[in-house]
C-alpha cells in the first residue's frame, strides 16, 4: 500500500518534468487566479455600487417626509365615542345617564354582583392589597393563585389548569407556545381574534376551512396526508393543530366537537379549544362544550376559556394534562412575562367556581332562558337570528343588507339606542373590520342571562320588534 | 477556544492595548477562518482612530460622521476599546460586545445633570470559567438524557398520553433539553409562592422537594418577613390597609371585580374615564387611555399604530377555489356594487404598508411580540447607542425600503425608560434630538421608570425635564410603582382617538377591573399631592435616596453593577450558572428574596442577580440586605470588580461623571 502510494508519487514527480513549459505556466496562472478569488477578491456589496455620498443622504433625509402617525378619524366613527355606564355593570345598568336592563354584558350567571363573590375579593384585597408587583417568576406567586389553577383543574376534571391575567392574551400565548414557524394549523374562519392574534404571533401554517364545516377541513387534512406521504421526513416534525371555539363568539354556534375527535385521531392532529363563551354555560355542571357532547376531556389536548364572561372576574385559564400544560410556564408569553392576576380577582374567580359547584342548578335555568329568548327572538321582520338556541350571546343581523356595511350599522345602532330608550340595553358587536380575517357581517348582540325575568325578555323583544318595524320598512 | 486564542492574539497584535472582540459575533456569524485575521486588522485601524478623535469636539452626535466612528475610549491608555460595525448590519438578539461601557457619549450638552451609566466588562478568566461552567452542564446534561432514555435515572417529565404516542411530538427533544438539565437544577429560586401584601417584607409558603425540584410540596409552614428585593414595588403602593386599598374596597362594594365587556361595547364605566383623565394630566399629555393589562398593552397597540394592510391577492384566490363559486364569495364578502368596486380597488392597489420600527435590542418581549404582530419591517439598534440607532436612521431614510427604495411611510423607534434587566436609563434627550432630526416617531414604554424616576414621579420626561410633547407615544403600566395592574397610553388626541376606535384591546378585550382602576386613581393623586398630603412627595424622595445608598454600598463592597446610578432596578453579576442558584438559595437562607436571571433572559455569559429597592424600605431593611449580600458575595467570591475602590469621601461617581460640562 505505501509503496503504491509511493509510486504515485514519483510518477507525479515525473509528470511535473516531462511536461511542456506552457501546460506549467498556464497552471501557474490558474492557482493565482484561484488564490485571488478566494483571497483578494472583494466580497459583493450591492449597497457600495451606488454608494451614496453625505451630501446626498444629507438631501433625501431633508426630502423625506413620513405620513402622520395615525391616520385622523372622523369625528363620527362608530367607535369613538364610547357609551358611559355609572355604576356597576350588573342586571340594571345605568348607560348614559338611562337606566336599563342589561341585555349586552357577558355576566352570563350574573355573579357579576354577587354579594358572596365581592366578599371573597374583599377578604383577598384586606389581606393581599390590589397588584402583584411582579411576573409570577419573581415572588408574583401568591398562594391564591395555586389555589385557583388546582380548582379550575379540579373543577375541569384535568390534571393542570395555568392562569393568565388577561383574558384576551390566553389562547394568544398559548397556540405561540406550541406551534411553530413550519407547523400548520387548521382554524375555522369563523374564529374569534385573539385565536387570530395568536395564530399570526405563531408564524405557523394557517389553513383555514370554512365554519363548521367538517367535510371541508377533512378535505384538507386529506390534501395535508397527501404532502406528508411525499415528504415523510418533513412530516415527522411537522405539529398539526386544530383550533377550533366552543361556542363561537362571532356566529353563536357550537363546534362539532364528536366530529373533531373524530378526525383528531384519524388523521392525527391536536385539537386546542377555545371555550371562552361555553365555560361557564354549557353542559350539565357548566364544563363546557366537552360536557355538553360528552367527550372525554382528556382528548381534547388544550381547553382554554377567560374567566370574565360567566365567571365575571378577570383572567384567562388553559387546561388539560400536565405534559402540554406545563410547557406554558416556560413559554407562553402572557404567563412568563406579565404581571400575574390580581389576588383580588383570583379570589373573586374561586368563589365564582364555589357557586357553580354548589347549584349546579343555575346551567339549566340559564340554558331555559336562552331558549326563551331564542324562541321570542325568532320572527321579527327585517332581523334573523343567528345562534344555537341554547347559546347565551346571540346575534340579531339583517335580513336584507341595505347596501353598504356602514349603512347597516347605523341602521343596527338606531335600533340599539331605541332600545336604550326604552331602557334595553344592547349593543352592536364591534369588530375591526380591517384585521379580522373574515369580517363577520353586522350584527346586534343579545345576551341571556339568569337573572333576566320574563317580563324583562318580553320587555326585550318588543322594543326590538318595535324599532324593527319603525327602521327596517 | 479558538475565541480565546484570536482574543489573545488581538491583544499581542495592538501592542498592550487592550482590545475587546464581540465573543459572541464570533461564535454566531459564519465567518470562514481567514476572516476574523482582516477584521482584527480594519479593528486595530479604527481603535487608533478612534483615540485619536477623544481629544476632538465629541459633541458631533448628530453629524453623520459620527455614526461612522467608533465609540469613543474612555481611557485610552488601559481601556481603550473598539466598535464593530459588522455587527450593526446583522443585528441579533444578543450580540453585544464584551466591552460594553457606554459611558462614552458624545453629545453631554443635551444632558441637564450627570448621566453616569456604567457596565464594566467581564473579566476574562469569568468569562472563560462561565463557558466552561455551561460545557460542563452540557456534557452532563447529555450524559442524564442518556442515562432517562434507557430509564436507569427515573424520568419525572410528564408523558404524552398512550393513545397519541405515535401523533408528531409536541415538542422537540432538544427543545426542552435547558429546562430539564439547567433550569431544574435551579427551578426552586423561581416561582416562590408568597402568602402576603408583595410589599418591603413578604411571607413565603415553605416548600420543600424530595426529588430535585420536578415536584414540590408546601410543608403548611411560612416563612415570615423575608425582606422583598424582588417585587417591583418601587414606591410601596403594595399596601392592604391606608387610603388606596381603603378606596379600592369602598370601588369594590359598587362595582364587583369585572366587567364582562369590552371598553367599545358596554364596559366603558364612568371609572375607567376618570382614570384616563388623570393620567393625561399626570403624564402632562393631551389624552390617554387604559387597557387591562401592560404586556398587552404594547403588544395590542404597535400592531394598530404601525400595522400593514393585509395583502388582498392571496386572500381572494384561496376564495375563489375554495368556496363553490366567485359569485358565492362576493356575496358573502361585499354587499354592493359599489362596495365590490372598492374592494377590486384595494386588492389592486392596495401594497404592503411600508412601516418601520427601530427597536432596542434589550426590549421586552412584549415590544418585541408587538412588533411582529404589526408587519412592519424591524430593525435592531445595540442597546441605548445612539451612534447605531442614528447610523440605522440615517441608511433607513437614504436607502429607503429594501428592494423598491420606495421611501419608507413612517419609522417608529421604539426605547424603554428603565431597561428592566440593565438596570439602564434611555438616553432620552439624544433619542428626542435623533427623532426630530430624522422625523422619526418615538414610542417610550416606562414600564419601570414611571412613578420610579424624576423629581415628581413622572418617569423619564420627568427626569431628564424634557417636553411630553417630544414623545408621540407615551407607554406605561400599572403594575410597578402604582401597586395595581394594567397600561396606558398617552399622546395628543387624535393618536387616542385613533387608539379607541382601532385598537384591539378597546374592541376585543374585557375592560379594567373597577377596584383595579380605583387603585391606579388614588395611588397617582398620592404622587401628584393632590389628596393634600406630601406623602407622595416623601416617597419620592425616599426611593431616590435608597436607590442611591443601595447602588453606593454595593459597588463599595466591589460588586460589578450594571446601570444608572438613578435607577432602582440593580442588577448584580453573577456571570456562573451554578451561582445563580446559590446566590438565590444563600440570600433566602439569610431571609432576603432576590430575584436571579440567567440565560433566555439575558445574555449567555451575563447571569444576575436583580434588586429592586422601594420606598418601603428602611434603612435597616436596606442594611441588613447589604450584609446578607456581602456575606453570600464574599462565599461565592462574586466581589468581581477590578475598579479601584474609590473613597467614600471623594465621591464615588467621580470617575463616571466626566459627561458633566
Amino acid at each position: 500500500m505505501a509503496a503504491g502510494q509511493q509510486w504515485v508519487l514519483v510518477e507525479m514527480v515525473q509528470a511535473f518534468y516531462e511536461a511542456p513549459a506552457y501546460h506549467l505556466i498556464l497552471e501557474g496562472i490558474l492557482i493565482l487566479c484561484i488564490i485571488r478569488l478566494l483571497f483578494f477578491s472583494k466580497t459583493y456589496k450591492p449597497h457600495e455600487t451606488y454608494k451614496l455620498t453625505e451630501k446626498e443622504k444629507e438631501d433625501l433625509i431633508e426630502e423625506w417626509q413620513p405620513e402622520p402617525l395615525v391616520p385622523p378619524v372622523s369625528k363620527d366613527h362608530p367607535s369613538l365615542n364610547y357609551d358611559v355606564v355609572t355604576g356597576p355593570p350588573s342586571h340594571k345598568i345605568i348607560i348614559n345617564g338611562k337606566e336599563c336592563t342589561n341585555f349586552a354584558s357577558f355576566n352570563f350567571l350574573g355573579l357579576l354582583d354577587s354579594e358572596r363573590v365581592k366578599e371573597k375579593a374583599l377578604a383577598s384585597l384586606k389581606k393581599y392589597g390590589v397588584g402583584t408587583c411582579g411576573p409570577r417568576g419573581f415572588y408574583g406567586t401568591f398562594d391564591v393563585h395555586l389555589e385557583l389553577e388546582s380548582r379550575l383543574a379540579n373543577f375541569m376534571k384535568t390534571e393542570e389548569a395555568i392562569i393568565y391575567s388577561y383574558g384576551f392574551a390566553t389562547i394568544a400565548s398559548a397556540i405561540p407556545a406550541y406551534s411553530k414557524r413550519g407547523d400548520i394549523i387548521f382554524v375555522d374562519d369563523a374564529a374569534c381574534f385573539s385565536i387570530q392574534k395568536g395564530l399570526q404571533a405563531s408564524r405557523s401554517f394557517i389553513k383555514y376551512f370554512k365554519h363548521n364545516d367538517m367535510e371541508d377541513l377533512e378535505r384538507l387534512l386529506k390534501e395535508q396526508e397527501l404532502e406528508d406521504q411525499k415528504n415523510p421526513r418533513k412530516a415527522r416534525v411537522t405539529r398539526k393543530f386544530i383550533v377550533v371555539e366552543g361556542l363561537y363568539i362571532n356566529t353563536a354556534d357550537v363546534c362539532p366537537l364528536p366530529e373533531l375527535v373524530r378526525l383528531k385521531y384519524k388523521y392525527k392532529v391536536r385539537i386546542f379549544l377555545e371555550e371562552s363563551m361555553s365555560f361557564g354555560v354549557l353542559g350539565e355542571h357548566g364544563k363546557g362544550v366537552t360536557e355538553h357532547f360528552g367527550v372525554n376531556i382528556d382528548d381534547i389536548d388544550l381547553i382554554s376559556a377567560n374567566m370574565e364572561n360567566a365567571v365575571a372576574s378577570i383572567g384567562g385559564f388553559c387546561c388539560g394534562r400536565s405534559f402540554v400544560i406545563d410547557h406554558q410556564r416556560l413559554s407562553g408569553q402572557g404567563y412568563c412575562f406579565s404581571a400575574s392576576l390580581p389576588p383580588m380577582l383570583a379570589a373573586a374567580a374561586i368563589e365564582a367556581l364555589n357557586i357553580m359547584e354548589e347549584d349546579p342548578e343555575i346551567f339549566s335555568v340559564l340554558k331555559r332562558r336562552c331558549r326563551q329568548v331564542h324562541q321570542a327572538l325568532q320572527g321579527i321582520p327585517g332581523l334573523k337570528l343567528v345562534g344555537v338556541p341554547f347559546s347565551p350571546a346571540l346575534h340579531l343581523q339583517l335580513e336584507r343588507s341595505s347596501g353598504c356595511r356602514s349603512s347597516d350599522l347605523q341602521l343596527l345602532r338606531s335600533i340599539v339606542d331605541h332600545c336604550l330608550d326604552r331602557q334595553v340595553a344592547l349593543t352592536v358587536a364591534r369588530y375591526l373590520d380591517k384585521e379580522e380575517r373574515f369580517l363577520p357581517p353586522p350584527s346586534i348582540r343579545v345576551v341571556v342571562t339568569v337573572e333576566q325575568t320574563d317580563e324583562d325578555i318580553q320587555k326585550a323583544v318588543s322594543c326590538i320588534s318595535e324599532a324593527a318595524s319603525i327602521f327596517l320598512r | 477556544m479558538g475565541v480565546v486564542f484570536l482574543r489573545a492574539r488581538a491583544v499581542t497584535l495592538l501592542g498592550g492595548r487592550q482590545i475587546r472582540l464581540p465573543l459572541i459575533s464570533f461564535r454566531t456569524s459564519r465567518l470562514t477562518l481567514y476572516k476574523p485575521r482582516t477584521l482584527i486588522f480594519v479593528k486595530f485601524r479604527v481603535a487608533s482612530q478612534s483615540v485619536k478623535m477623544t481629544e476632538s469636539s465629541a459633541s458631533k452626535l448628530l453629524n453623520g460622521e459620527a455614526c461612522q466612528r467608533a465609540l469613543r475610549a474612555k481611557n485610552a491608555g488601559k481601556n481603550g476599546f473598539v466598535k464593530n460595525h459588522c455587527v450593526f448590519e446583522h443585528p441579533r438578539k444578543y450580540r453585544r460586545p464584551a466591552e460594553k461601557n457606554q459611558n462614552a457619549t458624545s453629545n453631554s450638552s443635551l444632558y441637564k445633570k450627570p448621566f453616569s451609566e456604567s457596565f464594566e466588562e467581564t473579566p476574562l478568566l469569568v468569562a472563560v470559567l462561565t463557558y466552561m461552567g455551561y460545557g460542563i452542564l452540557t456534557i452532563f446534561g447529555y450524559f442524564r438524557d442518556f442515562l432517562r432514555h434507557w430509564n436507569i435515572e427515573k424520568c419525572h417529565i410528564a408523558h404524552e398520553r398512550e393513545q397519541q404516542k405515535d401523533f408528531v411530538p409536541l415538542y422537540q427533544d432538544f427543545e426542552n433539553f435547558y429546562t430539564r438539565n439547567l433550569y431544574m437544577r435551579i427551578r426552586d429560586n423561581w416561582n416562590r409562592p408568597i402568602c402576603s401584601v408583595p410589599g418591603a417584607k413578604v411571607d413565603l409558603v415553605e416548600r420543600v422537594t424530595h426529588n430535585y425540584n420536578w415536584t414540590f410540596e408546601h410543608t403548611g409552614k411560612v416563612v415570615k418577613d423575608v425582606i422583598n428585593m424582588g417585587s417591583y414595588n418601587y414606591l410601596g403602593f403594595a399596601e392592604n390597609t391606608g387610603a388606596c386599598a381603603g378606596a379600592a374596597i369602598e370601588t369594590t362594594h359598587t362595582y364587583g371585580v369585572g366587567v364582562a365587556s369590552t371598553r367599545c361595547e358596554i364596559g366603558n364605566l364612568d371609572i375607567h374615564e376618570e382614570l384616563e383623565q388623570l393620567v393625561a394630566r399626570f403624564l402632562g399629555v393631551e389624552s390617554s387611555m387604559a387597557f387591562g393589562m401592560g404586556f398587552a398593552t404594547n403588544s395590542m397597540n404597535i400592531p394598530a399604530l404601525t400595522g400593514k394592510v393585509r395583502n388582498l391577492i392571496p386572500f381572494l384566490f384561496l376564495f375563489c377555489f375554495r368556496f363553490l363559486s366567485v359569485e358565492e364569495f362576493w356575496n358573502s364578502a361585499c354587499y354592493s356594487l359599489k362596495e365590490k368596486q372598492l374592494f377590486l380597488q384595494r386588492i389592486i392597489y392596495k401594497k404592503k404598508k411600508g412601516c418601520l420600527i427601530l427597536s432596542d435590542e434589550l426590549n421586552h418581549a412584549s415590544l418585541v411580540l408587538g412588533a411582529r404582530l404589526s408587519g412592519s419591517t424591524i430593525r435592531v439598534f445595540k442597546h441605548n447607542n445612539m451612534q447605531s440607532l442614528e447610523k440605522l436612521l440615517r441608511d433607513a431614510i437614504a436607502h429607503g425600503q429594501p428592494r423598491t427604495h420606495r421611501p419608507w411611510k413612517k419609522i417608529l423607534i421604539v426605547v424603554e425608560g428603565i431597561y428592566s434587566m440593565e438596570g439602564s436609563i434611555v438616553r432620552l434627550p439624544e433619542v428626542v434630538a435623533l427623532k426630530k432630526r430624522y422625523k422619526a416617531y418615538l414610542y417610550l414604554d416606562e414600564a419601570h421608570s414611571i412613578g420610579a424616576l424624576g423629581p415628581n414621579g413622572r418617569g423619564v420626561v420627568d427626569y431628564f425635564g424634557l417636553d411630553p410633547k417630544d414623545v408621540d407615544i407615551m407607554m406605561g403600566t400599572f403594575t410597578k410603582s402604582f401597586g395595581a395592574a394594567g397600561g396606558y397610553i398617552g399622546g395628543r388626541k387624535e393618536l387616542i382617538d385613533y387608539l379607541r376606535c382601532h385598537s384591539h384591546s378597546a374592541l376585543y378585550a374585557t375592560s379594567m377591573s373597577p377596584p383595579v382602576a380605583q387603585q391606579i386613581i388614588s395611588s397617582m393623586k398620592i404622587i401628584m399631592g393632590e389628596d393634600g398630603s406630601t406623602l407622595g412627595a416623601d416617597r419620592l424622595r425616599q426611593l431616590s435616596e435608597n436607590t442611591t445608598y443601595f447602588r453606593r454600598k454595593l459597588r463599595e463592597m466591589g460588586f460589578i453593577i450594571y446601570g444608572n446610578d438613578d435607577s432602582p432596578v440593580v442588577p448584580l453579576m453573577l456571570y456562573m450558572p451554578a451561582k445563580i442558584g446559590a446566590f438565590g438559595r444563600e440570600m433566602l437562607k439569610r431571609n432576603i428574596g432576590t430575584v436571579v436571571v440567567g440565560f433566555p433572559a439575558t445574555p449567555i455569559i451575563e447571569s444576575r442577580a436583580r434588586f429592586c429597592v422601594s420606598a418601603a424600605h428602611t434603612r435597616e431593611m436596606l442594611d441588613t440586605a447589604l450584609e446578607a449580600i456581602s456575606e453570600v458575595g464574599d462565599l461565592l467570591q462574586l466581589k468581581y470588580s477590578r475598579r479601584g475602590r474609590p473613597l467614600s469621601s471623594l465621591g464615588w461617581s467621580s470617575e463616571e461623571s466626566l459627561l458633566q460640562d
